[in-house]
């Protein structure tokens, strides 16, 4: 039985291998916080099957705190490259957005 | 009547750890199978759309069967309360990624921007395009 939770975890270790190669090559920025926010899931499930197989599953209080840090991180990091601070509120109109969205070609 | 039920809980208790690995492998090809999306599709949008759609499903079926091997009801509670907030986030987060592309200015990919934005130049691998 632990096993198979094993290989669960060998294989969701993979996937985010993978996902961080896209988070390394991604050509725009969504590309790179798209991955770093899916390898953030992935770390979620990866902690709670790890806790499964080496019978602890308290392992499960990191993995909810690290999928609340993941999504506020995420939203930050969107909103820090759309508005390069992070003193703006996000509710009420802001005059001028940043727009780039290509962080590799000049211009 | 109850020599049935009590055949009936010890079939169920033969079943659920089957069951509970089953959809953690099942979770994890899933996890696979986005993962190979999201580096093979052409542009960003329809990355995300292997991503969000993939992790999402992946996480449910991971969580159901991990509740299913849980020893105890407090594990079970902890489970919940992960695929909960998963639940919310996730399609939440893809929603933000997207919307802030679009707000950008990211333009999608079709056949006709293939091969005029370099941005996208990696499509030309998908068989989008035949090689000149």
């Amino acid at each position: 039985m632990s096993g198979w939770l094993a290989a669960c975890a060998v294989g969701m270790t993979i996937a985010m291998a993978l996902m961080l190669l896209r988070g390394l090559m991604g050509p725009t920025l969504y590309d790179r916080v798209l991955a770093v926010n899916s390898f953030g899931t992935k770390t979620v499930l990866l902690l709670g099957l790890l806790g499964f197989v080496m019978g602890r599953p308290d392992w499960l209080d990191i993995a909810l705190l690290y999928a609340l840090i993941n999504f506020v991180s995420t939203i930050a990091i969107l909103k820090f490259f759309r508005y390069r601070s992070f003193q703006v509120s996000l509710t009420l109109p802001t005059p001028n957005p940043v727009h780039d969205f290509d962080d590799e070609t000049p211009g | 009547m109850s020599g049935f039920l009590a055949d009936l809980v010890g079939l169920w208790t033969l079943v659920k750890p089957v069951l509970g690995i089953a959809l953690c492998v099942l979770g994890t090809v899933l996890a696979l199978i986005g993962t190979a999306g999201v580096l093979r599709f052409p542009d960003f949008y329809t990355r995300l759309h292997a991503a969000s759609v993939t992790d999402t499903s992946a996480a449910t079926a991971i969580l159901l069967g991990m509740a299913f091997l849980a020893p105890s009801w407090l594990v079970f509670a902890k489970l919940v309360m992960i695929w909960v907030f998963l639940f919310l986030t996730g399609p939440t987060a893809a929603h933000a990624v997207g919307n802030a592309a679009h707000m950008a200015g990211l333009q999608p990919w079709t056949r006709q921007t293939a091969d005029i934005d370099p941005a996208h130049a990696l499509a030309e691998d998908q068989g989008g395009r035949p090689q000149s």
